[in-house]
């Protein structure tokens, strides 16, 4: 894989810009930006509804999409694949209209205590509306998940749903989801999948995996903001109310009554991003030119080589969150420096050009788990390159000194 | 100008006034939700005016290198005086300019110190919103 010419595609990456934020967005290539701007030069129109020849690209353009994401998660049917606008969006379908309308008072939601509070908020507010429960499952000191303890609150509870994340966007572990779908289907449960750190580092095969639910975001994955995806089996999606109310979810409409339309339209209510579905499709054909095999090569070595980094480090130990091993880590590395808030370094690295994360993460109920009240967050993307954590190395202990007032001693020693 | 200011961070490194007072007229502790900054004031007051003060605290240099730098401000100062410090007290106090994203770590002493006053005046303590506009 030839990292430079994958960084000339990206325009904003400069030379003195050493982004590595991914787990919060990543960069797009210029490719994508072009389908978008081609589509509103040659396409746009409002899709499903005029029969003129632009209305009629544009819906070509928005259902082609759809397909291209079928194939690229390998789901049955294409109208499995619901566009919503992110991963929030994507669960809160699903709590808000399966939750609603199947859980009830006292049923088992089993959550994990990695969990992003995206998959933590949407079930809380179930169970202030319905009375269902929330068990939780927590982790090992290696940030595992305690898959002993998941078993058992399958076995003691009724538990009717869980939700998981593939990869914590903190720990940066894979969960052991394969497991986790086959006990929570020999329960009866359903199981939804929060894929959003997944989506960029390893293939999504949603018949593979069996999940029921899996949902993830086109900004994380290359892709525009303000689409996401929400995968589900055609016969929950058939069961479920739809989602939000308005044009293109109809069936007919009467000054009393309304049908809903058939799948996946019920539950896209409203113009969707049509220019973003293009973006998307554009982002995994990209993908899919690189291939998850070279991406996940280069990426593990980004990581074993950051470990190495700050492992090593000298002008103050490093407490790495989760697992030592990089190739239990799989998309990004967070750590804690003693006496040294994590705003305070990553604004001096800032200052440099370095773009990492600070703070809690979303994950509040993880950090509070950890005995953290924040950390540093550092998470690798495809166009990341090893000269780039070499100098992150160097700024880091610089930035270290700075705050520590050992600046000038380091130098005179 | 640098955020990290020699000034700025010699006060992170050194806080002057972290103290534990033993009979304090008032507590009062504030968080920055954003990045989880915590500061706990303590005021003894005489004659409506501070006469000592003592603090603790943990997050980012600006939250408590600020801290540090308005307990050197307090002492004499009357309580009415404390409540109608502007934002700009503090921003003057630290000498740098503040980005967007780090004014809550800037303004958390100033808002900690104001609420307590409040809170021992018996008046409702302000929101962050109220600070900020």
């Amino acid at each position: 894989m030839d990292i430079n010419s994958i960084r000339r595609q990206f325009p904003l990456l400069q030379p003195n810009l050493i982004y590595l934020d991914n787990a919060a967005t990543t960069q797009k290539p210029q490719v994508v930006l072009d389908a978008m701007d081609q589509f509103y030069k040659t396409s746009n129109a409002n899709i499903n509804r005029g029969v003129h020849k632009l209305a009629e690209a544009a819906t070509l353009a928005y259902d082609d999409a759809r397909k291209v994401v079928q194939k690229f998660i390998n789901a049955q049917k294409s109208h499995e694949v619901i566009f919503t606008r992110n991963t929030t969006e994507s669960i809160n379908l699903v709590a808000k209209t399966y939750g609603r309308s199947i859980l009830k008072k006292d049923d088992v939601i089993v959550l994990t205590i990695l969990e992003h509070h995206s998959n933590i908020v949407p079930w809380l507010q179930l169970k202030d509306e319905l009375g269902v429960r929330i068990e939780w499952v927590d982790i090992n000191n290696d940030g595992m998940i305690d898959l002993d303890q998941y078993k058992k609150i399958l076995a003691d509870h009724p538990v009717k749903l869980v939700s998981v994340s593939a990869v914590s966007n903190v720990l940066g572990i894979r969960s052991p989801i394969e497991t986790m779908i086959e006990l929570a289907h020999t329960k009866g449960a359903v199981i939804m999948i929060d894929a959003a750190q997944m989506a960029l580092h390893e293939r999504m095969d949603v018949q593979k995996l069996d999940c029921d639910f899996l949902a993830f975001s086109s900004h994380k994955m290359y892709g525009p903001t303000g689409i996401g995806v929400l995968y589900g089996k055609e016969n929950l999606l058939e069961k479920m109310p739809p989602f939000l109310g308005g044009g293109d979810m109809i069936g007919e409409v009467t000054t009393n009554h309304f049908t809903t339309a058939e799948l996946p339209r019920k539950f896209e209510a409203g113009t969707p991003a049509i220019a973003e579905a293009v973006g998307l499709r554009t982002a995994m054909e990209w993908i899919e030119q690189i291939g998850f095999d070279e991406i996940q090569k280069h990426e593990q070595s980004l990581l074993t080589h950051i470990l190495d980094i700050l492992q090593r480090a000298t002008v103050k130990p490093v407490t790495i969150l989760g697992a030592l091993n990089p190739f239990q880590k799989v998309s990004c590395i967070s750590f804690t420096l003693d006496g040294i808030h994590p705003h305070d370094l990553t604004q001096l690295l800032s200052q440099e050009g370095v773009m990492l994360r600070a703070g809690h993460h979303c994950t509040q109920p993880l950090h509070k788990r950890l005995g953290v009240l924040a950390s540093s967050r550092l998470s690798v993307g495809v166009y990341n390159s090893a000269e780039e954590l070499d100098q992150f190395a160097k700024l880091f202990e610089e930035s270290i000194h700075q705050l520590d007032g050992s600046h000038s001693a380091a130098r005179s020693a | 100008m640098d955020l990290y200011a020699e000034n700025i961070l010699d006060h992170y490194r050194h806080p002057r006034g972290k103290t534990s007072l033993e009979n304090p007229t008032i507590e009062h502790k504030e968080k920055n939700p954003s990045c989880g900054d915590e500061l706990t004031v303590q005021l003894i007051i005489n004659n409506g005016k501070v006469e000592q003060i003592g603090w603790s605290g943990e997050g980012c240099a600006i939250s408590q290198a600020g801290m540090s730098m308005i307990s050197e401000e307090l002492i004499g100062k009357k309580l009415e005086e404390i409540d109608q410090l502007e934002p700009k007290f503090m921003h003057d106090l630290l000498g740098v300019p503040v980005g967007p994203r780090r004014i809550k770590c800037a303004l958390l002493a100033l808002h900690t110190v104001k609420n307590a006053v409040r809170k021992g005046g018996g008046e409702k303590e302000r929101s962050w919103t109220e600070m900020l506009s």
